[in-house]
């Protein structure tokens, strides 16, 4: 019960530093300490980004760093995107795709880091 | 109406999309580098963008998941609510490090997401 408070306190921190939802950090709570299942931890992990998305969004409105008109554009495209995902990896190679997937990011963070 | 930076701000969102529905990987993973490399924000802008983005997509997310019953409620209240104390204070505290530093912590945390997507 501590522990998962801890947790989700340290994955909020991590969403507000980082612009990220935090389910890297929730989904394990969910399924080590609290005991759900992976799929009904994918499931409520989304149900506690809602608020942690919302008021970190509210805080860097608040700080000048957001036009929410970026957002919404953003927001609105990614849940049709989404829908498709989810097709997709029900057609194709899901192994080797991740596996490429793991590898743009890599390459991806060099990119950050030397930027 | 639908100018460039329109259009590039549409890409992102469905890249940021298609990338989560495939992977289970949040759209953050994916919105703010191509944000930040390829849109020119600077990293507040793209990482604060980035979760006004979230706020969306996990909201019709959940709505869905919760369709289908597989929400947890009490469970998701008890990792949520100390989560939104810790996003006040991952706001807070960003706009006090300089903005490299949040490239890099960045950089590492999509190394660490590599690792665990290869380890799966």
């Amino acid at each position: 019960m501590i522990g998962a408070l801890a947790i989700g306190f340290a994955a909020g921190a991590v969403a507000g530093m980082l612009g990220v939802g935090g389910g890297t950090l929730f989904v394990p709570a969910l399924v080590l300490l609290l005991g759900l299942a992976h799929v009904e931890a994918e499931a409520t992990s989304l149900l506690a980004i809602v608020p942690v998305a919302l008021v970190g969004a509210w805080r860097q409105y608040g700080y000048g760093n957001l036009r929410p008109r970026d957002a919404l554009v953003i927001g609105l495209l990614a849940i049709p995107g989404a829908v498709a995902g989810v097709a997709l990896a029900n057609v194709l190679p899901e192994r080797a795709l991740r596996l490429g997937f793991a590898g743009l990011l890599l390459v991806v963070a060099v990119g950050l880091v030397r930027r | 109406m639908l100018g460039g930076r329109s259009l590039k701000l549409a890409v992102v969102g469905t890249a940021g999309g298609v990338f989560s529905g495939l992977f289970g990987v949040g759209g953050g993973a994916v919105m703010v580098p191509l944000m930040v490399l390829w849109l020119d924000f600077d990293e507040r802008r793209a990482t604060a963008t980035s979760l006004g983005a979230i706020a969306l997509i996990a909201g019709a997310g959940a709505a869905l998941q919760g369709a289908y019953g597989n929400v947890h409620v009490a469970e998701g209240l008890l990792v949520g609510v100390p989560a939104v104390g810790g996003v006040v204070f991952g706001t807070w505290l960003q706009q006090r490090v300089p903005e490299r530093a949040v490239s890099l912590l960045f950089a590492a945390l999509l190394v660490t997401t590599a690792a665990l997507l290869a380890a799966r």
